[in-house]
């Protein structure tokens, strides 16, 4: 008895043995050295940063109080803004599903469709909002047409990747069960793929009207419209209380456009 | 009358699930074909209607070729046979009644499937199927409301709106508890005699398949072994069928618990 307590009480247990705990201590080095290689290359000024807090109080003062004068304007650019979002969410929706049909592998009529449409896809979501604007005020010249254009092509990508995942997740069970009644495809996606992804369908779209109210509020910053045009409009003047107006205003139509979303989201899930 | 011949199906280089497997039924009759699992029940049915491709062999459905027909021809083929599945296999978001009458997709256009348009025959039909086995009140209740007797209830007139010439049910009643799957066999059997509609069902409960049916196929790693009506069924063709098989006994008891799963069928 007495021994078998002796041997309970030499029992040691360690989470990590002697290697584990040297890796440890390796990768959180490797961390340290990678942010202090960071921080000396990228060259920062640092009188600037000690002088940041001078600054903002200096900048702070000049916006305050915010000026009122611009305000109609201000609301119809962000009445545009939505509008953007808007149109652009709702032409992304006719571009995006034939692209999730092609590339969802349960779906794809062939290998090539689905590579073509994965390509669409990576293409679409790595290239940004921003980049996607500069790209067709190139084209288009500056306006709500070249916002509207960068909003589609960056959220086929998003709409597409999550309706195509939506479609690959289905229960194939209906599937087979319509093929058996001998329905033609376009008859069997309407009844047993259709009914099936439209909860996704409809939170996906939701969230990316959302994200795209959000993005363009900056799309004004390269001269794609919406309420970024006035704002880079006033920053160069330096119009400093609009520019506090524009904020504000930014701010308390992505809380809008998130309640509402949420709400829309309640609803449907 | 169902007809076939040598039927052969094998996936991929794998040995052969069916070898050249012989069946006909006649018109009217209630066949039960047993085995235990992966003796290749469920592949022969889905060789019927196609949803496996057969690698060789024949299958004739009242003198037309099942086998080799493909395309708008293979679908007008496919609503002939009508279909009752394991998991019910209902579009569980859409109503009672659009489940019911997606059973005739197979004879509306698309324009009339996607705006529900059915020709007034057919929701008549619907009707009268669903007071016959009980759900008509369900009409517009979602198909994932209903209990599992009653979703296998839809699955049959599901089926039955095809206007079948012959009916394959695929363990109907394996996901059922034991008075709910008598129910089902018996519908099953009044059905088939009151539309005089051949029925082969797949069954693990040897005892339904000796009350409810009126011939019984034996398979055994794709051969048929046993074929004959209940009485001719003892003790020896039990044993041919699942002897030195691994866990035959939820087979032989009463009410099978467990559900056994088939092979994965990748269809196309």
């Amino acid at each position: 008895m007495v021994d078998h307590a002796q041997q309970l009480a030499d029992r040691v247990w360690h989470r990590y043995d002697r290697k584990e705990r040297l890796i440890r201590y390796a990768v959180l080095l490797g961390t340290l050295m990678l942010v202090f290689w960071a921080v000396r290359d990228i060259d920062i000024f640092w009188p600037w940063v000690w002088d940041a807090p001078n600054q903002m109080s200096n900048l702070g003062a000049r916006m305050w109080p915010p000026s009122a004068a611009g305000l109609s304007n201000i609301l119809n650019a962000l009445l545009e803004t939505v509008h953007i979002a808007t149109l652009a969410t709702f032409l992304t929706i006719f571009l995006a599903l034939p692209v999730a049909y092609i590339a969802a592998q349960n779906t794809t009529p062939n290998r090539a469709c689905l590579w073509l449409g994965r390509f669409i896809l990576v293409s679409s979501r790595s290239v940004n909002t921003i980049i996607w604007a500069l790209l067709f005020v190139a084209i288009f010249g500056p306006g709500v047409l070249a916002g509207i254009l960068a909003i589609v092509f960056r959220s086929i990508g998003f709409i597409g990747k999550l309706m195509g995942e939506a479609i690959e997740e289905i229960d194939r069970r209906p599937v087979e069960a319509m093929e058996a009644t001998g329905a033609s495809k376009a008859k069997v996606v309407a009844y047993a793929i259709v009914p099936q992804v439209m909860p996704a369908f409809f939170a996906i779209v939701i969230l990316r009207w959302d994200i795209n109210i959000r993005e363009s509020t900056v799309l004004g910053l390269v001269g794609a419209g919406g309420i970024g045009v006035i704002l880079q409009g006033a920053i160069d003047t330096f119009a400093w209380p609009t520019v506090a107006t524009i904020l504000i205003a930014i701010i308390i139509l992505v809380l809008i456009g998130e309640a509402i979303t949420s709400l829309l989201r309640s609803k449907v899930l | 009358m169902l007809e076939i011949t040598n039927l052969v199906k094998r996936y991929g280089h794998n040995e052969a699930v069916l070898k050249g497997l012989d069946l006909k039924v006649e018109d009217n009759s209630v066949v039960s074909i047993v085995g235990a699992s992966g003796a290749g029940k469920s592949t022969m049915l889905r060789c019927i209607n196609r949803l496996v491709e057969p690698t060789s062999g024949s299958i004739k459905l009242n003198g037309t070729e099942l086998v080799n027909v493909k395309g708008a021809e293979l679908r007008r083929a496919r609503r002939k046979i009508g279909m009752v599945f394991q998991g019910f296999n209902l579009l569980d978001r859409l109503t009672v009644m659009e489940n019911v009458l997606a059973g005739r997709l197979g004879y509306v256009n698309l324009y009339q499937a996607i705006s529900r348009r059915y020709p007034q025959a057919d929701i008549e039909r619907a009707f009268t199927l669903m007071e016959r086995v009980g759900i008509a009140h369900y009409a517009n209740k979602r198909a994932d409301e209903l209990s599992g007797g009653e979703r296998q209830r839809v699955g049959v007139v599901r089926a039955l709106m095809q206007e079948p010439d012959l009916l394959l049910a695929d363990e109907p009643t394996a996901s059922l508890d034991p008075r709910t799957s008598e129910q089902i066999m018996i519908l099953l059997q009044s059905l088939a005699s009151e539309l005089s509609l051949p029925v082969l069902i797949n069954i693990h409960n040897v005892a339904q398949a000796k009350t409810y049916t009126e011939r019984i196929v034996g398979l055994r790693h794709g051969k048929m072994i046993f074929d004959g009506v209940p009485a001719d069924f003892n003790k020896d063709a039990l044993d041919a069928i699942y002897g030195g098989i691994e866990a035959p006994d939820d087979a032989i008891t009463e009410q099978p618990d467990a559900r056994v799963e088939e092979p994965r069928h990748d269809a196309v």
